[in-house]
């Protein structure tokens, strides 16, 4: 009965329990953090490397990841065409096919043609060359991801980049985002990184990725709102138009309950109707016909005052008033507190501590948002490297896939297979519809089904089946260790994991190997490294960071 | 507007037209194939679906007036029962209302004040409106106050990669994308592989504790032995080839396999109808319909074993009464749930309503909720799945009959 009643919250312990110990962590077992937290895992070596060179001289460059080459992975990186392109060429390449595609279809039914107009669209989507498919855009993207996440040697960077999309996420499925989200990630999230808060909510407010997204572009004042000369003109020049349109409040919502204050951060429904109000006309230019900028519409901008969270707006204001309260809410004591808390979430524990909280929100007032400030007043802080936050949390799919094919040493020739893998274990990548983005909790991710996922992953990728990664995982112990059965499996655990398995784990993983041929037979050979391997990657431990 | 003879022609039941006969699954029940094992079907519209223009006032001028242009206009609806009608795309499930199997209740709801999906998910889910330090899922709650001797693992089972909040916790339900997958996949050594899995994670931990990782292995087992996939669509059902009609379908596999399913949770997101969300035809009408085009095809599979299975619609919140300024309504308060199976007492769209009139609406711009969605839970958890702790299910809510709306017999 016990037994039962506990079974379902068992796997989560199972994955989160820590050795309580107030010792302090080793050198290598800092090492070994450090790349777990602040890296997707240690590839082969990674964890000797980083000991040998100082864990706080490898921070340190990670901290700044423009002085790190990286030459491979940009060199590789160049061969994708769409990851250059701008919005508009993306839009012209990829999406105005479609849109000639809809209007041949259209023209032929309405000149009386007997034709289905969606059989036609098919058809003439078929014909479309693959490398002018509009999937290939969001393909190319998430094959940049995963190559920088297994393979770029800015890790903390890939970490930040993570964090902060899903932090402003846009799903690729709305409207036309999947052909605006290559921008997105290059000129919003990438460049500021490590800048000021401020400049990124701001540059993601501005973006036709989020004005889509959360329906910004198209919020616009009531018509009895608008300025007095822009309703004229509209009754003079459009009026069956002049009465159209009015606020949409997705937007202002969001940015406050999920971007800066957060959801017990003190807005009102009426802060959020107001500020709806602010944001009227930062729209865009014409992303339906190919052109997507960032424009302010002053005619469709709400003319009257104005109250947001106690500030006062007169009427007659503008495109400032946006800005305005931009600034105030990247600057507002909630915010801070929202944005320290999701980082120590991301970066320490599920439930990071209030008191480290607090350390740094004051360090991103205190500087003005500055976000490699705030990501450092983490990482320097006692709590990073408390024994107990040590190998405390789960990984996330994104996570654990990009770890594991780091710790096989994998060569990544094709990652579109990896993520496939992501989308069946429930996080593919541009793939969160709500605004919210993915769970940082492990409870999110841990759950029977989700760990079947992970086994059958671990098993593929080890015996070298992964399609699109291949590896040796017996070149990851010396030839003398494999081939002993024991010195196999204690030696697998060191390279995989970079440090220890339990002793359980051990002795389950030891048994199997025995078990699997008559006693009189010579019960290990080299081919069931493989097994080993998945074993280990299957592990409860290799769950964990 | 579809009448009732119309309809009942079209539908083929003229016979029954009056609709004085009982729910067409308690007629239909013979309780043979699904050994008398009830099962609850739980459905979550993510992004907070439009109770307005699913079940639609249609006797109420009001809605007209706050709806310029996405109203579902009078002479589309399918009619209920005079003053509310069903969307137009509800077709293939609406024949259930007239059948009795299918009951409407409206202006429900979670009563907490936030109009943030994640939160009122979260609360709904948990099952504590108001409280966010609930660790677990109230359907969790629920399976867990039932213990039973030799219970199957597949007790509780949740379609989708995650496992899903409100099934998070004791009650050990089991989350799957695809019950044809759920096993190991090692070749000629899945068993052995298997077993080394099961034991790494049963002893990662001392004696008690061990056993999640035994018991999704154990529901594998049964799973490979059941071969739920083997089970095909009966009675011409087709199920839309969508992620709901999908999941539903391998619901009603894990049903007619009897391999012990108390509940079945799913969900289905694409409601946030912000922009752009139309009337009659348009971004809502298709996204309903593949919604009730599924739950009919889920119907019609199963056929007679409906009578042991209800099926019941939620979601976070409903949307503005008035749309908004692009043609989309955004976030409001009560909304509507839809409860199909049998031993339910349809045709009929319980609740209070409270009106769509200006003094009417919640905060001045809501529905405003008369039905707690603990009331309506409460009552299937205790009728059909014998659920008798419902205080600890919804703890800190008055739990009482007196307040259940009567939709099961």
């Amino acid at each position: 009965m016990k037994r039962k009643l506990l079974a379902g919250t068992t796997l989560l312990l199972v994955l989160v329990s820590f050795t309580g110990t107030d010792k302090k962590l080793t050198e290598r077992e800092r090492a070994l953090h450090a790349l777990n937290r602040l890296a997707f895992g240690p590839r082969p070596g990674d964890v000797d490397r980083v000991v040998k060179d100082g864990v706080d001289v490898w921070i340190a460059q990670q901290l700044h990841p423009e002085a790190i080459p990286d030459r491979e992975v940009e060199a590789r990186l160049a061969t994708y065409p769409t990851l250059k392109m701008s919005d508009n060429e993306i839009l012209e390449t990829y999406y105005k096919p479609i849109l000639e595609a809809r209007k041949e279809a259209k023209a032929a039914a309405q000149a009386g043609q007997e034709v289905d107009q969606k059989a036609m669209l098919a058809e003439m989507r078929k014909q479309i060359p693959p490398e002018k498919r509009p999937q290939r855009v969001v393909q190319e993207l998430m094959d940049q991801r995963l190559i920088r996440a297994v393979d770029s040697d800015r890790q903390l960077n890939e970490v930040m980049v993570d964090f902060w999309f899903n932090h402003f996420n846009v799903f690729s499925g709305k409207e036309i985002d999947r052909f605006l989200l290559t921008s997105y990630e290059r000129d919003v999230i990438r460049p500021h990184v490590w800048g000021r808060f401020e400049d990124l909510l701001m540059a993601t407010a501005k973006s036709p990725a989020m004005l889509i997204y959360l329906d910004n572009a198209r919020s616009v004042a009531a018509p009895e709102n608008r300025p007095q000369r822009a309703q004229r003109f509209m009754q003079a020049m459009a009026p069956k138009n002049a009465n159209r349109g009015g606020l949409n409040e997705n937007y202002a919502r969001e940015i406050m309950e999920l971007h800066t204050l957060g959801v017990d951060g003190g807005y009102t429904q009426k802060d959020v109707t107001e500020l709806a109000r602010v944001f009227t006309g930062w729209s865009l230019t014409r992303p339906q016909q190919g052109d997507a900028h960032f424009i302010f519409r002053p005619g469709l901008h709400d003319a009257g005052p104005k109250t947001v969270l106690g500030i006062h707006f007169p009427a007659g204001g503008g495109m400032e008033e946006g800005e305005r309260m931009i600034h105030i809410l990247a600057h507002h004591p909630a915010t801070a507190h929202h944005i320290a808390y999701q980082l120590c979430q991301r970066l320490v524990a599920d439930d990071p501590p209030p008191a480290l909280v607090n350390r740094v929100a004051k360090r991103f007032l205190d500087t003005d948002g500055d976000l490699r400030q705030t990501v450092k007043a983490v990482i320097d802080s006692p709590e990073f490297w408390e024994p107990k936050y040590y190998d405390a949390k789960v990984k996330s799919p994104f996570e654990y896939v990009a770890s594991a094919v780091r710790a096989i040493g994998g060569h990544l020739d094709d990652p579109t297979p990896l993520a496939r893998s992501l989308q069946q274990m429930g996080e593919p990548l541009y793939g969160a519809q709500p605004p919210t983005g993915y769970s940082e909790k492990a409870s999110a991710w841990i759950n029977t089904g989700a760990l079947l996922a992970r086994l059958n992953f671990a098993l593929a990728l080890a015996a070298n089946k992964m399609p699109g990664v291949h590896a040796d995982v017996v070149s990851l112990i010396p030839a003398e260790a494999a081939a002993d059965a024991n010195k196999s499996v204690d030696a697998l655990a060191v390279a995989l994991t970079g440090g220890e398995i339990s002793n359980a784990t051990r002795q389950t993983i030891k048994s199997r190997i025995t078990e699997r041929k008559a006693p009189t037979e010579d019960p290990w050979d080299n081919t069931q490294i493989p097994t080993v391997a998945a074993l280990i990657l299957g592990s409860p431990e290799f769950q964990r960071q | 507007m579809m009448n009732r003879r119309t309809f009942f022609k079209s539908s083929g039941l003229a016979l029954v037209a009056g609709g004085l006969l009982p729910n067409v699954f308690v007629r239909m029940a013979n309780a043979a194939t699904t050994k008398g094992k009830k099962t609850l079907v739980a459905i979550f519209q993510r992004g907070a679906v439009d109770g307005l223009n699913v079940i639609v006032p249609y006797g109420e001028k009001a809605y007209y007036d706050a709806r310029p242009t996405i109203a579902v206009p009078r002479e589309q609806v399918v009619d209920l029962d005079g003053f509310f009608g069903a969307h137009p795309s509800l077709a293939s499930v609406a024949p259930y209302f007239k059948d009795k199997s299918l009951a409407v209740v409206h202006a429900v709801g979670s009563p907490d004040t936030t109009r943030s999906h994640f939160d009122a998910q979260d609360f709904m889910e948990s099952g504590t409106p108001g409280v966010k330090s609930t660790e677990d899922g109230f359907l969790s709650r629920a399976i867990a106050s039932k213990s039973e001797k030799d219970a199957s693992p597949l007790r509780a089972v949740a379609l989708g990669p995650a496992l899903p909040r409100i099934l998070t916790g004791a009650g050990g339900a089991v989350a799957m994308q695809n019950v044809s997958q759920f096993g190991i996949r090692a070749g000629a050594s899945s068993n052995q592989v298997q077993t080394s899995f099961e034991s790494m994670y049963a002893d990662a931990v001392a004696g008690a504790l061990g056993g999640t990782a035994k018991e999704s292995f154990e529901a594998a087992k049964i799973l490979k032995t059941a071969d739920p996939q083997k089970l095909q669509p009966e009675n011409g059902a087709v199920y839309p080839n969508n992620t709901l009609g999908n999941s539903l379908k391998q619901i009603a596999q894990l049903i007619k396999a009897n391999v012990g399913l108390e509940i079945a949770f799913t969900d289905v997101s694409g409601w946030d109808t912000h922009a752009g969300e139309g009337g009659a035809q348009g971004q809502l009408a298709n996204n309903l319909r593949n919604f009730s085009d599924a739950i009919a095809a889920f119907t019609k599979d199963l056929g007679s074993r409906m009578g042991d299975v209800v099926l019941v619609t939620m979601s976070e919140f409903g949307r503005t009464v008035r749309e908004n300024g692009n043609r989309g309504t955004d976030h409001g308060h009560a909304n509507v749930m839809l409860v199909l199976g049998g031993g339910v007492k349809g045709g009929k769209v319980y609740g209070k309503w409270p009106g769509l009139g200006s003094q009417q609406l919640y905060e001045n711009r809501d529905l405003a909720i008369t039905t707690d969605f603990r009331d309506v839970f409460s009552e299937l958890l205790a009728k059909q799945l014998g659920v008798g702790a419902l205080k600890s299910v919804f703890p800190g809510y008055d739990v009482s009959s007196a307040k259940w709306r009567g939709v099961l017999a």
